[in-house]
């Protein structure tokens, strides 16, 4: 029994230390999916325009945060985290390892001091409070770990929307076609406010709340995936071509590249309700993810 | 490329124009929520604005050495949404002849129309850019109003070297943020009706 919990309390310590490095990594560099969607669309902007020129600093951006190891843009945004563990182990004790390392990684530098209290304004300086970080805990069979952790800007969060259809003023019905409208709308409405270019989770269908979860959801996607529901890759890939005929371009100054990925997901709804909820990442995509033994260690990453 | 280097004059903010790519050299001052609600209330700024340029912008700023040789660094230095001084901004403009906002996300109607009448520009930083643009910043000459309204909201005095942006709003009236909603709204109901 007291071999049972030191060991586990070395696994705890170990949990703790890999999740700071998961932190590190999701906060100061991109994965690769995205890093190559960002390529692409420098590639395509004609040379020396605006939109390039954007592109060309956010590309250097990208290999000074990684050089350097400190966070791709000031704002580190909410801290979301999926986390599977083993059966035995407690939810209570996960959930704290994630506080514990959220809180570490706040004082190391690789999270900005970004959650303040709604009513005294006052910030908690740790990055942990009511809602902070956003967790996602589940138990698994398997004797391993699984973290995905996601930093979601402020800025882009602002320019979500949800739509409830019908809406007489886009004209949207409740249909595939009514979907793709909304989401044409809201890479309108965003502009370049968002800092594009932007990759957008959608939700069709859900309630307002599970509706917005299940859109970020998305993004624990990779961008080069293929939806498994047919007239979602479809549509996924026509929002791509439609939203970048909008012209608005990389922070809005004009250009070929408006959004880098649409990623839609479907939900049920009650008959009465049919929500498309739109969320908005922008091109600091910063998602990672990892795997652990059942010592804690890093074995793997996920992106 | 266009360097805009300091002492920013009217002239030399009035020969830019829309999509010009700049590179800016000098001091900037920091201001955002809390500064320019303060200033539209009447109040002074600490140190004249008079030809300067305001940076839209809550820098993180670490402590760095001791004694006399006590400073700071500018680690994080990206730009914060400008929008949200638009009830401000062009009364700042007139009443402290600022020559060149900062900022990201663009502005509105009031700002363009201050920039057209008082000689002034809107600069788009690059968004998210944190690392680079931190880099940009060489020195950190001084800080005013630190106690009254904390780091992220203090006027921080900096200096900068070749810190890169694109105009987005002239003082000819032009704005760039107006034209791309233009056509891209023309886009969308052409794409709405398909
Ligand atoms: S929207 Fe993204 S890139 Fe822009 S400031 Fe916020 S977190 Fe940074």
């Amino acid at each position: 029994m007291i071999t049972h919990t030191m060991s586990n309390a070395k696994a705890q310590k170990q949990v703790f230390e890999s999740l700071i490095e998961i932190i590190r990594k999701t906060s100061t560099e991109l994965p690769g999916d995205v890093i190559r969607a960002v390529e692409k669309g420098k590639s395509a902007e004609s040379p020396n325009s605006s939109a390039a020129y954007a592109m060309n600093i956010i590309c250097q951006n990208i290999d000074l945060a990684k050089v350097k190891s400190q966070p791709l843009c000031q704002d580190t945004g909410t801290v979301i985290f999926y986390a599977y563990y083993p059966k035995k182990w407690d939810y209570s004790v996960v959930h704290k390892l994630i506080e514990k390392a959220v809180s570490a990684a706040t004082k190391k530098g690789y999270l900005r001091q970004n959650s303040v209290n709604s009513l005294t304004g006052k910030n908690s300086g740790t990055n942990v409070g009511p809602g902070a970080p956003y967790v996602h805990c589940e138990a698994w069979a398997k004797d391993e770990f699984e973290f995905k952790v996601m930093l979601k800007g402020g800025g882009c969060e602002n320019v979500g929307a949800q739509y409830s259809l019908p809406d007489g003023r886009i004209g949207a019905g409740r249909d595939l076609k009514g979907v793709r409208k909304c989401i044409l709308d809201a890479v309108y409405q965003a502009q370049g406010k968002g800092c594009g270019p932007g990759i957008l989770g959608v939700c069709v269908g859900g309630d307002r709340a599970s509706g917005f979860v299940h859109s970020k959801e998305q993004f624990l996607r990779k961008l080069d995936d293929k939806n498994k529901i047919k007239e979602l890759a479809e549509l996924e890939e026509q929002m791509v071509k439609e939203a970048n005929e909008l012209g608005i371009g990389p922070m809005g100054f004009g250009g070929k590249t408006t959004l880098m990925g649409c990623k839609i997901g479907a939900l049920d709804r009650v008959p009465a309700s049919f929500f498309v909820s739109v969320s908005y990442m922008c091109w600091a995509y910063r998602r990672q993810g990892a795997k652990l033994d059942k010592a804690g260690k890093i074995q793997k990453w996920l992106y | 490329m266009i360097q805009l280097n300091a002492p920013f004059t009217e002239e030399k903010v009035r020969n830019l124009k829309l999509g010009d790519q700049v590179e800016i050299t000098g001091i900037v001052f920091t201001g955002r929520d809390a500064v320019h609600k303060w200033l539209s209330e009447g109040n002074n700024p600490p140190v004249s604005f008079e030809n300067g340029i305001i940076y839209h912008c809550g820098p993180v700023v670490m402590p760095q050495g001791a004694g006399a040789k006590k400073g700071w660094k500018v680690t994080a230095a990206g730009p914060t949404t400008s929008i949200r001084e638009e009830p401000y901004q062009a009364g700042v403009i007139e009443r402290l002849k600022v020559r060149a906002v900062i900022g990201k996300g663009g502005m509105g109607e009031k700002t363009r129309l201050a920039c057209q009448q008082f000689g002034c520009v809107y600069l788009h930083a690059i968004g998210g850019a944190a690392q680079v643009l931190a880099e940009k910043i060489v020195k950190v000459q001084n800080v005013y109003m630190l106690e009254k309204f904390g780091s992220p909201e203090a006027i921080w005095q900096l200096e900068v070297l070749s810190f890169p942006a694109v105009v987005t709003i002239d003082a000819h009236g032009n704005s760039l943020h107006r034209e791309i909603d233009s056509l891209s709204k023309s886009k969308f109901e052409e794409l709405l009706k398909r």
